[in-house]
C-alpha cells in the first residue's frame, strides 16, 4: 500500500516536470525537464515492481535507464551541432 | 610478436569475461545449476563471445588512456570505500545545500577553472562525476590539458584552489586510478 | 516506525525538492544543479526502501533486491554524465549563465 502511495506522489512530480518542459524558454530547459522525468519514470517502475511483486518491472526499468541515458547524450550532442 | 609495454588495449578475452559477468548478474536465479538454468548458461556464452568480438575494436579505436593495472582488486576495494565514505557524505551535504537554496532562492553563480593534475581519462571521468554530485558544483567543460571548468552556485573566490571546490577528491582518485 | 516508510518518505521529499528546483531557479545551469543532485539522492533512498522490503521476502525477493541495486548503480553512473553533457552542449550553444559574477570559460574562449 505504501508503495502505491509513493508511486502516486512520483506521478504528481512528473506533472510538475512536464509544466517546466512546456514553459521552458530554451530547448535545453526542456531537455533538463525530460532528463528528470526519465529519472522519475525509472523510480516509478521499480516501486510498482515492488508493489505487484513482479521482477519484470525492474528489468524494464534497467533497460529504460540505459536507453534514456543514451537518448540524453544523443539529443545534447545534436543540439550542440545544430546551433 | 613484439610485446609493447605501453600498449594497454582491451583484448577480446577481457571484453568476453566482462559481458559474461554482466549477463550472469542480470539473469541470476533462473534455474538449478548453482543459480542459472542450462539454456541460460549456453546463451550467456554465445552472446558474450559475439558481443566481445563486435565491441573490442571499437573500444581500442577510441584511444582511451587507461591504467594497465585497473584489474587489481585493491583498487576496486578503494573505489567502494570512496563511494561509501567521503562521496556519500558530500552527496548528503550537497542535497541539504540545494534544499536551502531552493527554499530561500539565494544564489551567487559563476564559472571557475581548476587544475586537478590527473593523467588518466578514467580519473578525469570519476572526478567530473564526483564534482557534479557534490555541494554547489557542476562540471561544464574540459580542455586539452585536463583542466575542468566548473559552474559554482555560490562563488566565494574567482580563482579558487582545488580544496575549496572538491575537498579531498583528487587525492582519493589518484590513489584509485594511478 | 517502519523503516520502509521512513526511507520512502526521505526519497519523496528530495524528489519533490528536485522538481521544485526546476521552477525556482533562473537558468539552465542552476536548474541542472537542483534536478541532478536531488533526483539522484531521492532515487537512491527510494531504491533502498525497495531493497529493505525485498529482504523481508523469500527467494524471489532476493532477486528483486539484487536487480534494484543494479538500477541504483546505473542511475549513479549515468545521471551525472548526462547532466555534464547537457551543461556542455548548453554552453556551446551560446546560453550564458544568468547573474554570473565570474565566467572563466568565456575569457578563455576569446
Amino acid at each position: 500500500m505504501s508503495f502505491m502511495m509513493a508511486a502516486a506522489g512520483l506521478l504528481f512530480l512528473i506533472i510538475l516536470c512536464f509544466i517546466r518542459a512546456i514553459l521552458g524558454p530554451t530547448t535545453h530547459d526542456r531537455l533538463v525537464a525530460m532528463d528528470t522525468t526519465n529519472n522519475m519514470v525509472v523510480a516509478v517502475l521499480v516501486v510498482l515492481g515492488a508493489a505487484y511483486n513482479e521482477i519484470i518491472y525492474v528489468d524494464v526499468a534497467i533497460v529504460y535507464a540505459m536507453l534514456s541515458f543514451v537518448s540524453t547524450l544523443y539529443i545534447s550532442r545534436y543540439l550542440e551541432v545544430a546551433q | 610478436m613484439q610485446k609493447n609495454k605501453n600498449n594497454d588495449n582491451i583484448t577480446p578475452i577481457t571484453a568476453a569475461v566482462f559481458s559474461l559477468l554482466t549477463y550472469l548478474a542480470l539473469t541470476a536465479g533462473s534455474g538449478s545449476i548453482l543459480l542459472w538454468s542450462l539454456p541460460e548458461l549456453i546463451a550467456a556464452i554465445i552472446f558474450a563471445a559475439v558481443t566481445a568480438l563486435l565491441v573490442y575494436r571499437v573500444f581500442n579505436s577510441l584511444k582511451i588512456k587507461t591504467t594497465p593495472a585497473f584489474l587489481n582488486p585493491i583498487r576496486w576495494i578503494l573505489l567502494l570505500a570512496y563511494a561509501l565514505g567521503p562521496f556519500f557524505i558530500a552527496l548528503t551535504k550537497a542535497n541539504l545545500d540545494v534544499a536551502y537554496r531552493v527554499l530561500t532562492g539565494k544564489i551567487n553563480p559563476g564559472i571557475v577553472k581548476i587544475k586537478p593534475d590527473l593523467e588518466t581519462d578514467l580519473g578525469i571521468t570519476l572526478l567530473a562525476n564526483s564534482i557534479t554530485l557534490t555541494p554547489g558544483t557542476l562540471s561544464v567543460d574540459l580542455d586539452e590539458e585536463n583542466n575542468l571548468f566548473i559552474h559554482w552556485i555560490n562563488v566565494k573566490h574567482p580563482e579558487p584552489k582545488i580544496e575549496d571546490v572538491c575537498s579531498c577528491f583528487p587525492e582519493w582518485i589518484r590513489r584509485i586510478t594511478q | 516506525m517502519n523503516p520502509l516508510l521512513i526511507l520512502l518518505g526521505i526519497g519523496l521529499i528530495f524528489q519533490t525538492l528536485g522538481s521544485l528546483a526546476l521552477h525556482r531557479f533562473p537558468d539552465v545551469y542552476t536548474r541542472l544543479h537542483g534536478a541532478t543532485k536531488c533526483s539522484t539522492f531521492g532515487s537512491i533512498f527510494i531504491y533502498l526502501g525497495v531493497v529493505a522490503y525485498a529482504t523481508t521476502l523469500s527467494t524471489p525477493g532476493l532477486i528483486l533486491g539484487a536487480h534494484t541495486l543494479l538500477v541504483m548503480l546505473l542511475i549513479l553512473l549515468t545521471n551525472s554524465t548526462g547532466s555534464h553533457a547537457i551543461a556542455r552542449s548548453a554552453y556551446r550553444a551560446g546560453i550564458m549563465p544568468k547573474q554570473a559574477v565570474v565566467d572563466k570559460l568565456a575569457e578563455e574562449k576569446k
